[in-house]
């Protein structure tokens, strides 16, 4: 026995193949492309990190803007005593967490239907869902406003300037992608799952609550997220709806409420970009190996 | 338990026929293999059966109730699949009692059947595991699991050990027979290995191009097939074509393989080939096994010929030897010790009793 482990042990000569050279050359340059890229996306956020911790004083003068002389947190403490920027917080709490379950009640039966359910018209269906969601929201945002506007003036509902219409809005933009992230998931799921749940006697719908939710748990945590940072960080749209301080989610409230004019509280758009950038970023944290497994599902599985 | 009867069953696939109408009688009990080709609709009429198809025409009966319109799930059927099919989020347990957890069965009923399935397939140490937890023939084990415990009328089997290796095959080949000696339940059984057919079936049902070509046990397909495709089909290595004539010769018939030996026809079949004597398109068929080494004694309806082996191919038991023969590639089982190599000229002996005429136009065994 230990005879057999000793020579396995000596086997494995090390020699420097072409092959191994070949490799670390390779692992060089994705080295090199991959700093590139962590410092051109991180710039940003660390110039707004030291911008932050400044006043106003020192952003106005003339030094090294990479540097902070004298830190601060007043910037952070002016705007958590602020009663606004608070309401602005709930206000986009409130519209992502209610956008995110409103997205998945639609998107997951829907995907399920048009991944697994036969019927006449599926996959043009399909195909449209996809289409819907190339539509920019630049080119949306002027119709979906007369909507607004003529369901205001038919029905006598002020439904303009009030945070809660962005959910009814979002869901346009999150609803065609995280079907379509869905239908694809549910696709990779082996088709005989079904059968074996039909043969044991299950609905189509406990198929779906008691199989595919759980099994394809990844993708509809991955449509979560995406749904989640798309309604928190969405700006065009709660722009054009939203325009009293009180019904402003957190984007458009910001520059509403910082720029006063044409004097900009840089400290403290820094400070409020920051914070806001928080929630999603814990919820990525939390959930980005089942986010990372929900976008590369249906590559290997057959 | 229940018999199942299909009656001219057909499915189209837009126009493309799938299977081109199937009568089959499967016995209360009886194991039946669904043998053939990729393509030969074997799968497509299990799945009818299971209601998992459309019919386009024809009848599925479970017991005594035609189910063409029943759901699956009120055929009271369990089905096996190729690649298991289990809910990789449940335990084996879980698995084993999602259909009787949706029935509402009580749970000590539940516990007590699951328990019994368990440990008719060795599965009781595994039943809180998960099933990537398993190796491949205890996934297979839990599938069968999870149609045993819903005691179901009829058991279906698609391809189920396709997916194992060789040896685990041979392994749970023998399990799935044990089983089903001890259930009894009536099993309908697809694959499209032979072996697997020949080894479990009560009755094997060959099926090619979407027809039944021939129903029966597994030793009348074996030795008396009705066609050439079942005779090819059935055994492995397969039976030998070779090209012929019949001619009348003194004292009976005689087969003439062209530039090979000619061969008498024993009497006892003589009466049956008479009619096809200077016939056009005949084939000559011999499994391998009845072409071997020559022997001291030669029994009456042997006969000798000299071949040249082409290719020897020792199999350990035995060694394959191929010839040519009438310009076909002939096989031949000899004894590892006959000394057979390739280029030198072997004496060999066909045994004619068990011999075979086909019509090669209508692939008829005459």
């Amino acid at each position: 026995m230990s005879a057999v482990a000793d020579a396995a042990v000596a086997a494995p000569v090390p020699r420097a193949g072409s092959m191994k050279k070949d490799r670390r050359r390779a692992l060089y340059w994705s080295y090199f492309f991959l700093i590139l890229f962590v410092i051109f996306f991180l710039t940003p956020p660390v110039y707004m990190l030291i911008t932050s911790l400044k006043s106003s004083a020192e952003i106005g003068a003339v030094t090294n803007p990479w540097f902070v002389y004298k830190p601060t947190l007043e910037n952070y403490a002016a705007l958590l005593g602020s009663k606004q920027y608070l309401t602005f917080f709930a206000n986009s709490a409130i519209v992502s967490v209610v956008v995110v379950i409103v997205t998945m009640l639609i998107s997951v039966p829907a995907a399920f239907a048009l991944a697994r359910m036969k019927f006449w018209g599926s996959a043009t269906l399909g195909m449209g869902v996809f289409l819907t969601y190339l539509i920019p929201e630049t080119l949306l945002f002027i119709p979906l406003f007369k909507i607004f506007a003529w369901v205001q003036n038919l029905t006598g509902i002020e439904v303009m300037n009030h945070y809660w219409v962005l959910m009814f809005i979002y869901p346009t933009l999150t609803v065609p992608f995280c079907t379509w992230i869905m239908i694809g998931y549910f696709a990779s799921i082996p088709k005989e799952l079904d059968e074996a749940a039909l043969i044991d006697g299950a609905s189509y719908f406990q198929m779906l609550i008691r199989i595919f939710i759980p099994v394809a748990l990844p993708g509809i945590i991955a449509a979560t997220i995406f749904a989640f940072t798309v309604s928190w960080a969405d700006f065009l749209y709660p722009m054009a709806f939203t325009t009293s301080a009180d019904q402003l989610v957190l984007p458009a409230g910001i520059v509403t409420i910082l720029i006063r004019g044409d004097v900009y509280a840089w400290g403290q758009i820094m400070a409020a970009c920051l914070l806001g950038a928080l929630p999603p970023l814990l919820i990525y944290a939390f959930l980005m190996d089942y986010y990372v497994a929900g976008l590369t599902a249906g590559a290997t599985k057959g | 338990m229940a018999q199942v009867t299909l009656r001219n069953l057909v499915k189209h696939y837009d126009a493309t026929p799938a299977v081109r109408g199937i009568d089959l009688d499967i016995a209360d009990k009886e194991f039946v293999v669904l043998v053939g080709p990729s393509g030969c609709g074997k799968t497509t009429t299990l799945r009818m059966i299971a209601g998992l198809e459309d019919i386009t025409s024809g009848d599925v009966v479970i017991g005594d109730a035609v189910v063409n319109d029943v759901p699956p799930k009120d055929r009271d059927i369990a089905m096996v699949f190729q690649n298991y099919a289990l809910y990789p989020h449940m335990t084996v347990h879980e698995n084993m009692s999602f259909g009787l957890r949706l029935k509402k069965v009580p749970k000590d009923e539940i516990g007590r059947r699951v328990d019994n399935a368990a440990r008719i397939l060795g599965l009781a140490d595994l039943l809180e595991r998960k099933p990537k937890q398993l190796s491949g023939g205890q996934r297979q084990r839990v599938a069968m699991g999870r149609a045993i415990v819903r005691d179901p009328k009829v058991f279906l089997f698609d391809e189920p050990l396709s997916n194992l290796d060789a040896k685990l095959r041979v392994q749970m080949r023998t399990e799935i027979k044990k089983v089903h000696q001890k259930v009894r339940t009536t099993t309908v059984y697809v694959t499209h290995d032979q072996v697997e057919a020949m080894t479990l079936a009560d009755r094997v049902v060959v099926m090619n191009a979407g027809r039944i070509e021939q129903v029966g046990t597994p030793n009348d397909l074996y030795h008396f097939p009705a066609t050439k495709f079942v005779a090819g089909f059935i055994g492995s290595p397969a039976m030998n074509f070779v090209p012929c004539g019949l001619e009348q010769a003194a004292g009976g018939l005689r087969l003439s393989l062209g530039n090979g030996p000619a061969l008498p026809v024993p009497a006892d079949r003589a009466e049956r080939y008479r009619a096809h004597v200077g016939r056009a398109k005949l084939l000559f068929g011999l499994r391998p096994e009845d072409l071997f080494e020559q022997r001291p004694h030669l029994e009456p309806g042997q006969h000798a010929f000299e071949a040249v082996p082409e290719v020897v191919e020792p199999m350990g038991m035995e060694t394959l030897v191929l010839f040519t023969l009438n310009g076909v590639e002939t096989c031949a089982r000899v004894n590892p010790g006959c000394g057979a190599k390739p280029g030198a000229p072997l004496k060999l002996l066909a045994d004619l009793r068990h011999m075979h005429l086909i019509d090669d136009e209508s692939g008829q065994v005459l």
